[in-house]
């Protein structure tokens, strides 16, 4: 699997719906257009939250995966 | 206006009716969820969930009638926190400050799972516009004056909250 560059890291562990998202949102409108944030969680309800939150903002989620036991998501800001 | 324009953004309209602590979340949560998203939001503060809208915010949670409430206690090694209380209802609505320490350990286990409280939810929702509507005949009901609430809200009427509601995608009754 390719190493994707974040340009920016939300940390959001600890913290459960609906501040993953909450967080996500205000992180990604202060990034430009193009640039990829690496947001990490521990809410297992962040992955299905996640690709709902980009697919209604129409935001790219690039990647949802798992690392060191936490949730790990790379997206990129599209408009 | 959602539904007669495609492209423009969703809309999220509630009523919160309820002024308990663990009512005070729903309509905050998804308020603050729907905002992230890029919706637009709108809620209606009727009855007891006009007092939501207070400046401090003093929104307590009772046991009492509320079987479905567990009764954890959030401090102490993990087995202790695992027990469910089987406390008698009589008992709890007969010892005195029952509420207020039900309230304290509720908020604490809230604080613990990490879920934010409901001042910075409803603060997040005002940094997000959403519409807060207070409902005006509640306000004459309960002798409570626009001074009573935070600035950010408007008072209206039933046929306010409707209007809103009527052209959003999801509405819903809390």
């Amino acid at each position: 699997m390719d190493v994707i560059k974040e340009d920016q890291v939300l940390d959001c562990s600890g913290m459960l719906c609906p501040m993953p998202v909450v967080k996500t949102s205000k992180a990604i409108k202060a990034m430009e257009v193009g640039q990829v944030l690496k947001m990490v969680a521990t809410d297992p309800g962040a992955p299905p939250d996640m690709e709902a939150w980009s697919r209604q903002t129409g935001n790219e989620l690039l990647r949802s995966m798992q690392e060191d036991g936490k949730f790990v998501f790379y997206i990129r800001r599209m408009k | 206006m959602s539904k007669s324009d495609p492209d423009a953004p969703k809309r999220l309209a509630l009523i919160a009716s309820k002024g308990t602590l663990d009512w005070a979340y729903p309509p905050f949560i998804l308020a603050s969820a729907a905002g992230a998203m890029g919706w637009e939001v709108g809620i209606f503060f009727t009855f007891y969930g006009l007092t939501l809208l207070k400046p401090r915010l003093t929104a307590a949670v009772t046991p009492v009638g509320n079987p479905a409430m567990p009764m954890k206690m959030p401090f102490g090694p993990d087995g202790f926190q695992n027990i469910n209380w089987p406390i008698p209802q009589l008992i709890m609505a007969n010892v005195p400050g029952f509420n207020a320490l039900a309230t304290t350990l509720m908020k604490q286990t809230f604080e613990n799972k990490g879920v934010a409280t409901i001042e910075e939810l409803r603060n997040m929702c005002v940094e997000m516009d959403v519409r807060m509507i207070g409902c005006q005949m509640t306000m004459d009901v309960f002798g409570f004056k626009r001074e009573d609430f935070i600035k950010e809200c408007e008072i209206g009427g039933a046929a306010t909250f409707l209007e809103y509601a009527a052209d959003a995608d999801v509405q819903l009754f809390i």
